[in-house]
């Protein structure tokens, strides 16, 4: 189970949706402690796949994943994920997710925009199964 | 000479659990060397058999990425920080 906050949330689909118009696909990492199952913090970062794939592929620019671990790291935190977009194609790991996942303790999210609504999954990939697990949006802070 | 060597999630099961660990060397190929003699579990998680820099991590001197410097041939002195990252990728 993974748990985010609604503005997290809103940031995927956001971020997402403006690659899209590229078109390309979105992606960046999550952090937070490990063995928890809060997200703390999102880092949108580039696609550093070649611009005439970055639709169908995705390569986290390797620069945007150092500031994003050297600010997790001095935050307590760890990189406990990814994120990224599928724009034309469901929000399932495809066969490429799947061979390439880097660590077996991550979080795999995926946002769909295949559909007028986002679809927002996510998934762990251990030994190449993947397996669904419940994302859950926290509660808005109460007033 | 040691440096800092700071370790993603995944390899931390390799090295007691550890995000950081100080090894010695002066150069890149130097410091895996040492750290692969202080947990030999790390042996072939960061340099391929035929002795390079494996395609699925990076491996960045402070702020730059080694493969734009000279590799595992790139000097490294007493205050660097060496971060072992990987590569992350998909469809």
């Amino acid at each position: 189970m993974l748990r985010i906050s609604r503005a997290h949330w809103q940031a995927l689909i956001d971020h997402a949706e403006e690659e899209k118009l590229k078109p390309a696909e979105a992606c960046g990492l999550l952090a937070g402690e490990l063995g928890d199952m809060d997200v703390k913090a999102i880092y949108p970062c580039g696609n550093a796949a070649p611009e005439e794939k970055q639709d169908l592929i995705y390569e986290v620019d390797s620069g945007d994943y150092l500031r994003a671990d050297r600010d997790a790291r001095a935050n307590g935190w760890d990189i406990i994920g990814v994120y990224h977009s599928h724009t034309h194609t469901e929000a399932l790991p495809s066969p490429t997710d799947i061979a390439q996942a880097p660590d077996p303790g991550w979080h795999y999210i995926l946002v769909s925009l295949r559909l007028p609504t986002p679809v927002v999954r996510s998934f762990t990939i251990v030994d190449g199964k993947v397996a669904e697990e419940p994302l859950v949006l926290e509660r808005p802070a109460a007033r | 000479m040691p440096v800092e060597v700071r370790l993603p999630t995944v390899l931390r099961q390799h090295a007691a659990g550890q995000s950081s660990v100080k090894a010695n060397g002066s150069t890149i190929g130097e410091v895996f060397d040492d750290l692969v003699r202080q947990f030999p579990l790390l042996a072939g998680q960061v340099i391929t058999e035929d002795g390079s820099l494996h395609k699925f991590v990076n491996v960045y001197r402070n702020d730059d990425d080694v493969r734009f410097l000279d590799k595992l041939a790139t000097p490294v002195e007493d205050a660097d920080v060496v971060t072992i990252l990987p590569a992350v990728a998909g469809g």
